[in-house]
């Protein structure tokens, strides 16, 4: 494996590093209402959020885990140890020189501010439970977008924050969002004024940097009628001998004539447990896109969906997973049409290598009263060695007249014949089977913007070369 | 290993020497003595370096396949073969089907599925048995398929592109605006159009595309030996004279060409230097590019009768 790599790039090894960091608040291992209490505490919480998060632990204790259909892996997470809150305190700087020195070398060694500097219009940083540093460029800042930590939207922007939050994704909607739900700290709170189009991508980056630790950021993203905004999203944590957890909960809104692309590359060691949800709520004539790459990670379970409230509604997810050996990438997407001619798209391609295991859930729901509905779902699956896996579970529900669905699913294998030839033009078996990948990802990756489209040829370059030979 | 390794090489020469000496066509090795050749020490790249300066560029710019026997699930395919290809010449296999042609390309590109019980290939000097298929192609050695893969998603542009940046020196990085000059050049050679460098390698291409895609990539990669397995099938005759045309642009000194081929038809278009009959897994004829036409004449029954009669002897 590489051991040299370039400020810029976000890989594997890049993030397999971690730094001793006093931090200022702890919560300790295990989750009771004495750990809810604690959080709320340190976060000053009003009272409606104390409440909130009592009653989501409550839903939590009492859901039991999803493996009568998810996998049996989920057991191996043991509640009892894991820390839900870390932090060196809840301001987010404005100023990377304000940012403390050691959680500075952290993101430094990440290329974060490099990242900021090229191409983004604001950028968010997440160093265990809460943002260490936000920042959003002036001009866009002047035209009434707010960016900052949810800990941070959640007391200077109750109003905006409390109207929409826990509404996409209810407490109970399943075991983890309720876990989400009582112990949350950090994530994005991003507004978008009326007809505002922010021209450059906003991203968040998420670090988990100690051992034992859960991640519980929670995103709430609302853009307002006519607005458009890319967001995207980036993940790793060192490789700790132990497992880690990450349950995010992210929530969009796409008002009227809205457009809303969110973009996530997740790069996790490979004994992270990332059990995510992820849904946005689309209304008249508005559009949700997800673009979902899921790549390390022990276990990852994660649904991204959209809910087509409006007339004209768009819903899309594009997703890529590469479960590598050991690993298990459980993802799909959910697409509810709730109104007339609303239209929805997925596109799911999985990659097994060595004993990795692939799953694609679907869910397609149109009811009977609705009219001039269309889905088009494609999964197509890559398998790279005997031992890989992949399973297929689409459910397809569409009722009534006049709409229309249509599913297509391929399972293809690269050939010792496919590898040979390019071996024989020359490439090691390790640059033919990624090139052999990335071939097969194409055609997805060019919707992409071109920073995420490279970094993840160079990503799945990197995976191919560990699992060969 | 060293003594038997030099021993094996001068043992080649000998051969190779004897086997032009035979024909009367190469002056430049009738002048050498079999003593002048032992004196030379044939082991690396810088001797044989010099002994290009002294003149003769022989014993290491060739493609020598010496007695090679190989089996597939325990079917011995090919037996007792022997075959020099120097560079600067174009040598023709024919045989008929189930000769082992193919799989004598195969073999020498390294193709997994295929044992070598017994015998040598060298390429320049160094043996091509060690080595995996991907440093074979990159030390100079092309296999035009007869069946090219499939490689979906992958551009001719980016794949091609791949492929000449994996024969660079580590760290350097192809010159994009150059690269494209040089395929453009070599498309037009080959009568095809720009658009097809976006299409996925052989996805969906006709007999006759897929190998017009190979020759594209051989003039691309400019190895120092070709092997072109069964390039005319599949090709109507104005296809089959493109890509003709495209190898005759490829001939030079710098590089030794074997055809193998089930049809004499090929050999108008490309004119072979030399020309071997292969049957039942080994030449049993070799002979100028005369011997095609002969072939043609008399049929695969003639030379197989003479393979017979070897046997027996």
């Amino acid at each position: 494996m590489k051991t040299e790599t370039s400020a810029v790039d976000i890989d594997r090894n890049k993030g397999n590093f971690s730094y001793d960091v006093a931090h200022a608040y702890d919560a300790g291992t295990g989750l009771s209402e004495k750990t809810i209490h604690y959080i709320s505490d340190v976060k000053e919480d009003p009272d409606w959020v104390r409440e909130f998060r009592l009653k989501a632990l409550k839903t939590f204790l009492e859901k039991p885990m999803p493996t009568h259909w998810a996998s049996k892996d989920l057991e191996a997470i043991d509640f009892d140890k894991i820390r839900y809150y870390l932090s060196g305190g809840t301001q987010a700087k404005r100023t990377w020189e304000e940012v403390p020195e050691d959680v500075k070398r952290t993101f430094e060694r990440l290329g974060i501010p490099e990242q900021e500097r090229k191409f983004l219009a604001g950028v968010e940083a997440q160093f265990d439970s809460e943002a260490v540093y936000s920042n959003i460029k002036k001009a866009v800042g002047e035209q009434g977008v707010i960016f900052v930590g949810s800990t941070e939207g959640l007391k200077n922007h109750p109003d905006i924050f409390r109207k929409w939050f826990g509404k996409v994704i209810p407490i109970g909607d399943n075991k983890f969002s309720a876990l989400n739900s009582a112990v949350f700290s950090g994530g994005s709170f991003i507004y978008v004024p009326p007809g505002v189009k922010v021209k450059h991508p906003l991203q968040a980056y998420f670090r988990i940097n100690a051992e034992n630790f859960g991640q519980f950021e929670r995103t709430l993203i609302i853009c307002d009628e006519g607005s458009e905004l890319t967001y995207m999203e980036g993940c790793t944590a060192p490789k700790f001998n132990t497992a880690t957890l990450h349950s995010a909960v992210v929530e969009l809104i796409a008002l009227k004539g809205a457009k809303l692309q969110y973009i996530t590359v997740q790069n996790w060691s490979e004994n992270v447990f990332n059990l995510v949800t992820k849904r946005g709520i689309a209304h008249e004539d508005a559009e949700v896109k997800w673009i979902d790459c899921n790549i390390g990670s022990r276990l990852t379970m994660k649904y991204p969906g959209v809910i087509m409230k409006g007339r004209k509604a768009r819903g899309e997810v594009l997703s890529i997973a590469l479960a590598n050996n050991g690993q298990h990438q459980d993802t799909g997407a959910k697409m509810i049409h709730a109104a007339d001619e609303t239209t929805s798209n997925i596109i799911s391609k999985s990659i097994s290598v060595g004993t990795g295991r692939a799953t694609y859930r679907g869910l397609v729901n149109v009811p009977k009263h609705l009219k001039n509905c269309k889905n088009n779902t494609e999964c197509d699956a890559l398998l790279i060695n005997s031992t890989s896996r992949t399973d297929t579970y689409p459910a397809i529900t569409v009722r009534g007249t006049g709409n229309a669905v249509q599913h297509e699913a391929s399972v293809s294998q690269v050939s010792a014949e496919q590898i040979f030839y390019m071996q024989q033009r020359g490439l090691t078996e390790a640059q033919a089977m990624s090139l052999s990948v990335n071939g097969f990802v194409n055609d997805l990756v060019r919707q992409f913007p071109m920073e995420y489209s490279v970094e993840l040829k160079r990503l799945i370059e990197l995976e191919m070369e560990g699992s060969v030979g | 290993m060293l003594s038997r390794r030099n021993a094996s090489l001068r043992q080649n020469w000998k051969k190779i020497s004897a086997f032009h000496a035979k024909r009367g066509t190469r002056g430049k090795i009738d002048n050498y003595s079999e003593n002048e050749a032992q004196t030379v020490p044939i082991l690396t790249r810088k001797s044989a370096e010099s002994a290009y300066i002294l003149g003769s560029p022989f014993f290491m710019n060739v493609l020598s396949v010496d007695n090679l026997h190989v089996t597939i699930a325990d079917k011995k395919i090919v037996r007792g073969l022997t075959l020099s290809v120097p560079r600067g010449e174009v040598h023709a296999i024919m045989g008929p089907n189930g000769s082992g042609k193919s799989t004598l390309a195969k073999v020498l590109a390294g193709h997994p599925d295929y044992l070598v019980t017994q015998g040598k290939v060298t390429m320049d000097g160094d043996n091509l048995l060690e080595l995996d298929p991907d440093e074979r192609a990159r030390r100079g050695l092309f296999l035009a398929f007869q069946y090219p893969s499939e490689i979906p998603g992958v551009t001719i542009a980016n794949f091609l592109r791949a492929a000449v940046q994996a024969r660079l020196p580590e760290g350097e990085e192809l010159e994009a605006t150059d690269y494209y000059a040089k395929l453009y050049e070599k498309m037009e050679l080959l009568g095809m159009d720009r658009s097809f460098t976006s299409r996925s390698v052989n996805e969906g291409f006709s007999g006759g595309e897929k190998k017009r895609t190979e020759i594209l990539q051989l003039a691309m990669l400019e190895p120092k030996y070709a092997v072109l397995d069964e390039t005319d099938s599949g090709l109507d005759i104005d296809a089959l004279k493109t890509v003709a045309h495209g190898v005759n642009k490829m001939r030079g000194p710098n590089i030794g060409i074997l055809l193998i081929t089930h049809y004499q038809r090929l050999l108008n278009y490309i004119i072979p230097d030399h020309v071997h009959v292969m049957v039942a897994g080994s030449i049993v004829r070799s002979g100028r590019k005369e011997l095609a036409l002969e072939l043609e004449e008399r049929g695969y029954d003639w030379a197989r009768e003479e393979s017979h009669e070897m046997a027996v002897k």
